[in-house]
């Protein structure tokens, strides 16, 4: 196995999946002609043609149904929304059919299908480009929501997902595509959360995007002596509280990182969990890092005000006397 | 608008004929009595919710169903009894399913809005207004890819067509070229607001016409017209021809829903299309050809009765899905692999 970017883990996982089921395609905005907004299907047009490498129209609720009414004709779609915050356009078709028929209808209709966006801050793209909504997607029943923080799971969640006969909703942080690594050739699971860092002094919990914050936090604090174990949640619903209260127990510290606004977050929900489960294990309120509450802003200092930054992190580990 | 090739039914003898017409109007009946039965079983509270009648309409449905193969799919919206009477829905789990019994066709999970049925292909039941058309499209797309020569049927209401969705839909049939069958029940009214108080191009198939689409329109209180057009366009839409759209023009002649006073119209509006009810069209056209006589009619409605005293009384012994089984179906059952 050689060194490949994410955006490369992601287009072999979707180019094996195109070879190995002929139920497989991809549909969305870009995605053929000029080769994916974040290039992660460059050159799937050439290798499948225009049937199965399916430029759409700027109709995201359109073809986001389209997918599901194709999932329901027992295709695999595999339909790219190109940031979370265009997905907002197609929250009708997410909300009140992929993920209720199979209820609505008593246990009749699955819908297999799998959507893929970008998500997250960092590239100055603004109030509009930015925002990390994939906690609102985690709300609801009825839907699998995943982030792949590591090349491994980039590479090797799709599958599962395209096995998976209910809807699976996988978000790619933006800033993650550029980013290299050695994927193994094991498969993953969709249910765990993964202990990316063993540590004995404190539990930082983190997904996607901010996996590379905690595990930065900690290099700093083991400089200063703390050692941090970090979770990574992998699977935002549903979520994996076991391995979170597991983790937590060991430490009796937890801080929660999440790129998302702190109000109503995915944030509060792992906190709570905690609370919940683990509260007697816990010599410390549990602590949270989370984006500012501000639409995202241009500047870059104030971009990077707004979002959790390693220093943030060690802060929080700091203040809670770990 | 090209439209259908006159009245070029394809029951080709004369007694073929009457039969066919024969089996229209029983369909007619059999709806429109099981609805008339729904308003009494509303009112003992068996049946809660919202509940959307189509009486008037019923020529749209059986027009349509009566023109598709088993194969072909079902998209339609919240006011979809008789769409899925029509489609061969038992009366029994139907009517189950409007009072919230497991034996319900959506095992009371979904109500009167969200009619679901695998095995007659009928995919809901949808209460988003235009909710559905995306999907239908996703259906078709689906045989498309599969190369299979089937219609996916899509009814909405005319306030479906001021919805993002409806365009979005239209034009991805249409650009794709698949195989959808659009069917719009144009009975002129969103709720209570009128489709001159809502469209800036009020003649609807002129808007689908737009999108390159075989356009049509078609009497929807005349059950052969609806039955012969859904025919032509279907078999087109099935042979490759591309989507097709057919704008029936109906009226509903009760109420929204059963929480609607009715202000906004007029009395002697509801009158006039009375006048002509698709059923007691079709009656007197049946009867003055001597096809019919009052014995027929009485045999027909006896059967209906029958039919919906049977249902009444299955629905009523019908049981509650146990509270154990809340969450069943949120998620479809563990996978060896992926789930613990
Ligand atoms: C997206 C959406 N907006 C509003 C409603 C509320 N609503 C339910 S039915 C209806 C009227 C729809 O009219 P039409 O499409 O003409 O169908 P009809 O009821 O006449 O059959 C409205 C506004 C809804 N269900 N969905
Ligand atoms: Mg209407």
């Amino acid at each position: 196995m050689s060194v490949i970017t994410y955006r490369e883990a992601v287009r072999q996982a979707i180019r094996e999946a195109l070879i190995s089921d002929d139920r497989v395609f991809v549909m969305g905005e870009d995605v053929g002609h000029y080769g994916g907004t974040y290039a992660v299907t460059l050159g799937l047009l050439e290798e499948f043609g225009p049937e199965r490498i399916r430029d759409t129209p700027l109709s995201e609720s359109g073809f986001v149904g389209a997918g599901i009414g194709a999932a329901l004709g027992g295709m695999r779609p595999i339909v790219e929304v190109m940031t979370v915050n265009f997905s907002l356009l197609a929250l009708d078709q997410i909300m009140n059919n992929a993920a209720s028929l199979l209820y609505m209808s008593g246990g009749q209709l699955n819908v297999p299908l799998v959507i893929r966006m970008a998500t997250g801050a960092g590239r100055q793209v603004a109030a509009q480009h930015s925002h990390s909504l994939e906690g609102w997607y985690a709300h609801i029943p009825g839907l699998r929501v995943l982030a792949p923080a590591t090349i491994d799971d980039a590479r090797r969640m799709l599958a599962p997902a395209l096995e998976d006969p209910d809807p699976v909703l996988i978000f790619e942080h933006a800033m993650l595509y550029g980013t290299e690594g050695e994927p193994s050739q094991d498969a993953v699971d969709l249910t765990s959360a993964a202990i990316r860092r063993a540590g004995d002094d404190v539990t930082i919990v983190a997904y996607g995007g901010t996996l590379r914050t905690a595990l930065g936090a900690a290099q700093v604090l083991a400089a200063e002596g703390i050692d941090a174990q970090v979770v990574d949640l992998r699977i935002l619903r549903p979520l994996d509280t076991a391995t979170i209260v597991g983790a937590v127990a060991h430490t009796h510290r937890a801080v929660v990182v999440d790129e998302g606004w702190r109000s109503g977050s995915l944030s509060a929900e792992v906190a709570s969990r905690i609370t919940e489960e683990a509260f007697y294990d816990l010599d410390a309120p549990v602590a949270r890092v989370c984006s500012a509450e501000v639409p995202m802003p241009y500047a870059k200092h104030l971009e990077d005000e707004v979002m959790p930054q390693v220093d943030d992190v060690v802060a929080a580990v700091r203040a809670m006397g770990a | 608008m090209t439209g259908p090739q006159g009245l070029a039914i394809d029951a080709t003898t004369v007694a073929q004929r009457d039969e066919l017409e024969v089996l229209l109007l029983r369909e007619m009946i059999r709806i429109r009595r099981f609805e008339e039965r729904c308003v009494e079983l509303y009112s003992r509270e068996s049946i809660r919710g919202f509940l959307h009648l189509a009486v008037g309409e019923e020529a749209c449905a059986v027009g349509v169903m009566q023109a598709l193969s088993p194969d072909d799919a079902i998209v339609a919206t919240y006011r979809e009894h008789g769409h899925a009477l029509a489609r061969g829905i038992s009366m029994r789990a139907t009517l189950a399913e409007l009072e919230g019994k497991v034996e319900g066709c959506s095992r009371g999970r979904g109500g009167s809005m969200h009619l679901f049925d695998a095995s007659t292909r009928f995919f809901g039941g949808n209460a988003i207004v235009a909710g559905g058309l995306p999907v239908a499209v996703g259906l078709a797309l689906a045989d498309h890819l599969r190369g299979r020569h089937r219609v996916t049927a899509c009814f909405f209401g005319d306030g479906a067509v001021a919805e993002g969705e409806f365009h979005e839909a239209m034009n991805l049939a249409a650009l794709w070229h698949l195989p959808v069958l659009f069917c719009c029940e144009n009975n002129l009214y969103a709720m209570g607001t009128a489709l001159e108080f809502t469209e800036s191009e009020t003649d609807l198939s002129l808007k689908a016409a737009s999108y390159r689409m075989a356009s049509w329109e078609v009497d929807g209180m005349d059950v052969l017209a609806v039955r012969e057009a859904a025919r032509q366009a279907s078999d087109a839409v099935r042979s490759g021809g591309g989507p097709h759209f057919l704008e029936m023009r109906t009226y509903r002649f009760r109420s929204h829903s059963m929480y609607d006073p009715d202000r906004y119209r007029d009395k002697s509006e509801i009158e006039r299309w009375k006048l002509r009810d698709p059923i007691g069209q079709l009656t007197t056209q049946l009867m003055s050809r001597g096809v019919l006589v009052s014995a027929d009619l009485e045999g027909i409605e006896a059967d209906v009765a029958a039919e919906i005293q049977d249902a009444v009384d299955f629905a009523a012994a019908g049981t509650d899905e146990p509270i154990e089984e809340l969450e069943r179906f949120v998620t479809s059952p563990p996978a060896p692999r992926d789930r613990p």
